[in-house]
């Protein structure tokens, strides 16, 4: 397998313009007889579907809630970057496209990272166009704040909503598109398996998760946008339903799966209450713009926050980084606070949280600004947790939050198997090692408003596609294995849920794969996850039967492909002997334990390819070269 | 029902078929005879003003042929497109919902609101009473046209029928209470502001009528009001 | 604390239903409602009986996934939150709650607690929408627009299409829901254009998927769990009526 990357030649700031020059542009008239699959409807799934009906392309849309405004782009908070230097605070898109480089620990693809940022600025008109109703001034502008990792103020934002207002404006562009007649949606259809012919990916096999039924659907080019994998880890800040079998199933059909390892923990999340746990809630990271950090400085000291005296608390963040203080990114924040807890100086039941004080910025700022500023977060911890932060200091924990890594692809977004695309949080993405807030968002609504309407028109009119039906046998082929696994769920009939493996699993990775990890423990790691996958495919409970709606099958056939993308994650993990970014190897840091980059040998995407499923995968490196933006430590002393 | 099928329908369905329509129709032929009803009570409350007063103004009304059934007839046609709108939305209801909660609280909302399509066709049904008793006075122990004086005296002093009206007009305030209100959203001059404002009035309306037209009864059976 | 459920069970859309009993006996205070029903579920599966299907995604409060009647009242108990932001911190020990789907022609039952709300996407997709085609647009800051107006426009676009208001709402109208779109659009100036048309197709789709007519009784802005008021229903009316006098022929 060779790891074409496509850059255009030529100066980084008319790559694009070259790029988009010299793409075949398919006749009008042909648009619609061209089919093409979205698996997706969030920012990334629906936007292109949009587009490309638009465009007059024969579109059918996939998702597997009940609806497509429901995609887990809809949880978005904070906001969406672009370099629109409204502000006239000195950004500008060499800017953006610097700080995401510099942001990604030096992982990134610098071409596509810098067409992001050029994008970006598009993107604001065309969302505001369709009516998502961005913050604005009294002047009647539009409004900013600023975000971590920046120093400018470039990140738009519809209150703490603005991934749903993106996301709607997004599906009421595909609606139209619906009612035109040119995109055919289907919601409550899970993608389970990609059907490839003569080595182009020419279809999918679904599952109506209402009725069962087992379909094949034929098309000329695969676009999937299904998001991240963070629910490996089982608690995670991801919707219950997201998950990787879309993506995996394409590995396993010849995609290459780049940095499965790169994952980021967000610092600033409700911690765990109970072994019931379902899910984890983010509390915006802008919180800590007036919080300060901290945990008592005797281990097991049990006493209520406002039982300790001042003398007796360790505000660890300030204290370690004296210049950036409670502001320090994602990965170190998160780190810190791993640490502490290690020492057994964590706050709450379970020891896994540190405090989140208000108390010395109510008093310098009164409570009315606070309450404006963070109201109704504040009201969301307390419907939580039931304690008010304005009476008791917060309590957080890191949690998983975004994954880097995905399926490889190319300039043009398309993967290592001709005819297949991956756009958003399911690619490997812009993001590098190490993601910027507010840039996730940005890269989702690029990948499908403004890449792939030309990239995919290019593929087509540049390939030979001879007719290809769903009868062909690759489709019959597909269709039977996909039944045979979901038989196999329901013949085990064992006696733990899937829910227990799932939480299992989530320990595992979480313990050795996540916000620190050493050699040994990612070699027990896998080992463990092999242990446990035997289990589950040997004790595993799956009540019910698969011609109706059984939401534990479908959870089952998640949990099986995160068993074993768990593994990739760990082979990754330890294949990778630096830290960057999200990824931080303990063998790997600064005396001060900071992260320890090693450029010479590691300066590479590491792009995993599947070599059947008693074989080790082939690992396959895309070496990174940076012309504009050159490598340096990051350090936040 | 499919998309399609119900995309065909869509475009099909025309605009007076619309409920919007309908409550709109409603809003106004509802206007139509709360203005009735105000003219009714002024005009019932001259009984206080002793036989000569009210029979006046009755055989004024009933001399002006143009004006009697002029009036008549858009009321007619207002109660009538009222009432048949009312049938036609009632069926919706139904239809909207056809398996009911086990449990279903409704805190939130007056009963008035949820009452109107009871407290209408009950309303109907008194009208048509009301119009056989004293219009007609098929059902009136002693009825005399013309004087209509008299026709209530007699008629009150029955403390059932008495007792019957002030249950139906307390029926009637109560379909007016939200009614009053209601208009508004339906023809669209709602405005968060004065909301509430225009519910305060439709309440002190309908509980001014409420004593308005039952004052009369209870006069009639306190011997206030006597031959 | 101990809890009494009766839930109603239903195998899919064409068998018939009924309430079942149930007994959750180790409720936590700070679990979520829907947690609850998790650790019930993993109690059944374990006792070899079928898991109580609900819809749930985010968790969140904002995906509009989850949704039923807890005692009659559509997401529970607590204003303004809905039942995955539920917790169970607000019940007492003993309790009997009664759990049932949104019931409406238009939502049909698919299963036990889930119920299919395609009919909000149709009345979205009849015009629910700003035709920009992607590409077109002129610079973000060339309209400007008062804060008061996006502020309101934002109030009414937080609707995250859950389904309470129908739930709620003793006529089944989806009255809130297509309002709340049609302010949304029709609040700001990019939404003038197709201001009409917009009003005229929503509200048809809406009525011919077979929702109840709105009597502005008001139960379902007390539902909603984004706290959208019923001046929606107002401006939508008056849209509707406006675009409707002024497009003689009458049709939608
Ligand atoms: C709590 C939270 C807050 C965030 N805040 C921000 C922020 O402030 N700014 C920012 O830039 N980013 C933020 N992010 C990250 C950002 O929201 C996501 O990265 C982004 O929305 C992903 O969009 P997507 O279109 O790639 O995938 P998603 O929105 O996750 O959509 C996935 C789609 O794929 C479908 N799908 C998945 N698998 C299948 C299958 N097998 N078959 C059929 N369909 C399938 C799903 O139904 C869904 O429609 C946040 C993330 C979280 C969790
Ligand atoms: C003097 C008699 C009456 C008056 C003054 C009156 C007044 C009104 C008013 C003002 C409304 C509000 C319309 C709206 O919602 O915008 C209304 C609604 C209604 N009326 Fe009447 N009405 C009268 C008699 C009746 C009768 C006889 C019936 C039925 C047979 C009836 C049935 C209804 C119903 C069902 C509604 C609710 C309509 C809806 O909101 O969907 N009313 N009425
Ligand atoms: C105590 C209360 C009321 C009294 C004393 C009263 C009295 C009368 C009298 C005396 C007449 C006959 C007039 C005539 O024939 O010259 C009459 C007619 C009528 N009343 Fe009332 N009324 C009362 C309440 C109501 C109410 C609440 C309604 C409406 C809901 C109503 C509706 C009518 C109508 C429609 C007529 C027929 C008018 C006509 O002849 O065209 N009345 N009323
Ligand atoms: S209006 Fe409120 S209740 Fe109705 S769907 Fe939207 S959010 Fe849910
Ligand atoms: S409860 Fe129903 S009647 Fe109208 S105001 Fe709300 S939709
Ligand atoms: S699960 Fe998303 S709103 Fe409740």
């Amino acid at each position: 397998m060779v790891l074409d990357s496509k850059v255009p030649s030529g100066p980084i700031e008319l790559a694009w313009e070259k790029a988009r020059f010299e793409m075949k542009l398919v006749n009008p008239a042909n648009k619609r007889k061209f089919r093409v699959i979205v698996v997706g409807s969030g920012l990334a799934g629906a936007s292109a579907s949009a587009s490309l009906g638009q465009l007059g392309y024969n579109v059918k849309c996939f998702c597997f809630q009940d609806s497509p405004r429901r995609a887990h782009s809809i949880a978005a908070q904070g906001g969406i970057n672009a370099a629109k230097n409204y502000q006239n605070d000195g950004d500008s898109v060499f800017r953006l496209f610097y700080d995401t480089v510099k942001g990604g620990d030096f992982r990134a693809r610098e071409y596509n990272v810098y067409r992001l940022a050029q994008i970006s600025v598009q993107i604001i008109d065309q969302c505001v166009a369709q009516g998502v109703p961005f913050a604005r001034e009294y002047g009647g502008l539009l409004a900013n704040r600023s975000f971590g990792g920046a120093q400018v103020s470039r990140t738009f934002y519809a209150r703490g909503q603005t991934g749903q207002q993106l996301l709607l404006g997004a599906y009421q562009a595909l609606e139209a598109q619906v009612e035109a007649g040119r995109v055919q949606m289907l919601p409550r259809t899970e993608m389970l398996d990609l059907v490839i012919v003569d080595g182009k990916a020419r279809g999918i096999i679904t599952r109506n998760l209402v009725t069962g039924e087992i379909e094949s659907h034929a098309a000329d080019a695969v676009i999937l946008a299904t998001g991240g994998y963070g629910n490996v880890f089982y608690l995670s800040t991801n919707a219950k339903g997201s998950n990787c079998t879309a993506i995996w199933r394409a590995y396993k059909r010849g995609a290459a799966f780049a940095n499965p390892c790169f994952t980021q923990i967000h610092p600033t999340c409700i911690p765990v209450s109970g072994d019931y746990q379902s899910k984890l809630t983010l509390m915006s990271e802008s919180l800590r713009n007036d919080g300060r950090i901290w945990v008592p400085e005797k281990p097991g000291d049990r006493r209520p926050a406002s039982q300790i005296p001042e003398n007796e608390r360790d505000y660890y963040l300030e204290r370690r980084y004296p210049s950036f203080g409670n502001l320090v990114p994602r990965d170190v924040a998160s780190r810190a606070a791993k640490a502490v807890c290690d020492e057994g100086r964590g706050v709450g039941e379970t020891g896994l949280g540190v405090y989140l004080d208000f108390a010395e910025a109510i008093a310098r700022l009164g409570r009315d600004t606070i309450e404006e500023r963070y109201g109704n977060l504040f009201e969301m911890y307390e419907r939580i947790t039931g304690d008010s932060p304005y009476q008791t200091p917060m309590r957080i924990y890191p949690a998983i939050h975004y994954t880097m890594g995905g399926l490889w692809v190319d300039y043009q977004l398309m993967s290592t198997v001709p005819g297949l695309f991956v756009l958003g949080e399911a690619n490997f993405s812009d993001h590098g090692a190490n993601r910027l807030g507010a840039s996730a968002l940005m890269q989702g609504l690029s990948d499908g408003y403004f890449v792939i309407p030309y990239t995919l028109g290019n593929y087509l009119a540049s390939t030979k596609l001879e007719k290809v039906s769903e009868d062909h046998t690759a489709f019959r082929e597909a269709a039977e294995s996909v039944n045979g696994r979901i038989a196999r769920f329901l013949e085990i009939r064992g006696q733990r849920t899937v829910t227990s493996f799932h939480r299992e699993l989530g320990k595992i990775v979480w313990d050795h794969c996540g916000m620190s990890r050493t050699a040994e423990g990612l070699r027990s790691a896998m080992e463990k996850i092999r242990v446990l996958r035997e289990e589950f495919w040997s004790n595993l409970n799956v009540p019910g039967s698969g011609d109706d709606l059984n939401q534990q099958l479908e959870v089952a056939g998640r949990v099986a492909d995160f068993f074993e993308l768990a593994e990739l994650m760990c082979r990754d993990a330890l294949e990778r002997n630096e830290s960057c970014g999200g990824h931080f190897r303990e063998e790997f840091q600064t005396e001060d334990g900071e992260a320890l980059r090693d450029d010479q040998h590691y300066q590479y995407a590491a792009a995993w390819e599947f070599k059947g499923p008693d074989s080790p995968p082939e690992l396959h490196k895309e070496s990174l070269e940076f012309e504009y933006v050159h490598p340096a430590r990051r350090s936040y002393k | 029902m499919s998309p399609a099928t119900a995309a065909g329908q869509n475009r099909a369905l025309r605009f007076f078929d619309a409920t919007i329509v309908k409550k709109a129709i409603m809003a106004v032929t509802g206007l139509v005879l709360f203005g009735f009803v105000t003219g009714h009570l002024v005009g019932n409350l001259q009984v206080f003003l002793g036989p000569a007063r009210l029979n006046a103004y009755a055989a004024f009304l009933k001399g002006n042929l143009e004006l009697l059934w002029g009036t008549r007839i858009v009321l007619l046609v207002c109660v009538l497109a009222h009432i048949v709108v009312t049938i036609q939305l009632a069926q919706l209801k139904n239809k909207a919902r056809p398996v009911a909660y086990v449990k279903k609280r409704n805190p939130h909302s007056s009963a008035a609101s949820r009452t109107m399509y009871y407290t209408g066709p009950m309303i109907a049904a008194f009208v048509i009473y009301h119009l056989l008793h004293f219009t007609v006075g098929i059902v009136h122990p002693r009825f005399t046209e013309g004087d209509v004086y008299a026709n209530l005296v007699y008629g009150f002093s029955q403390w059932p029928v008495s007792l019957a009206y002030a249950i139906a007009i307390g029926l009637l305030c109560l379909h007016l209470n939200h009614g009053l209100f209601s208009i508004f959203q339906t023809l669209g001059l709602a405005h968060p502001k004065y909301m509430p404002g225009i519910k305060k009035g439709a309440m002190a309306i309908s509980i001014l009528f409420f004593v308005g037209f039952v004052s009369i009864p209870a006069a009639v059976l306190a011997g206030i009001v006597h031959l | 604390m101990k809890l009494i459920l009766h839930v109603w069970r239903q195998k899919n859309a064409a068998a018939p239903g009924s309430m079942e009993r149930y007994e959750a006996n180790n409720v936590n205070a700070d679990m979520s409602f829907l947690e609850m029903l998790d650790v019930m579920n993993e109690e059944l599966i374990a006792g070899g009986r079928e898991p109580i299907a609900f819809e749930h995604d985010c968790r969140e409060g904002i995906c509009g996934s989850c949704g039923f009647m807890i005692n009659g009242i559509a997401h529970g108990p607590q204003r303004g939150t809905t039942v995955c932001q539920l917790h169970m911190r607000h019940f007492h020990d003993g309790d009997e709650l009664y759990l049932e789907p949104w019931r409406a022609k238009a939502f049909p039952v698919i299963k036990d607690l889930v119920v299919e709300r395609g009919a909000f996407d149709r009345i979205i997709s009849a015009g629910g929408y700003i035709g920009v085609r992607t590409g077109s647009a002129p610079d973000g800051n060339a309209i400007p627009i008062a804060k008061e107006d996006s502020d309101r426009a934002m109030d009414a676009a937080a609707c995250i299409g859950c389904g309470a208001c129908v739930a709620a709402c003793p006529n089944a109208s989806a009255a809130l829901f297509t309002g709340a779109k049609i302010s949304h659009l029709g609040l700001l100036p990019q939404g003038q254009t197709e201001r009409s048309r917009r009003a005229l197709r929503m509200v048809t789709q809406y009525n011919s998927e077979l929702f109840g007519s709105c009597t502005n009784i008001g139960e379902c802005e007390a539902v909603c769990p984004k706290q959208i008021g019923i001046e929606v229903i107002s401006r939508m009316n008056r849209d509707f009526l406006r675009a409707g006098l002024k497009d003689r022929s009458g049709r939608a």
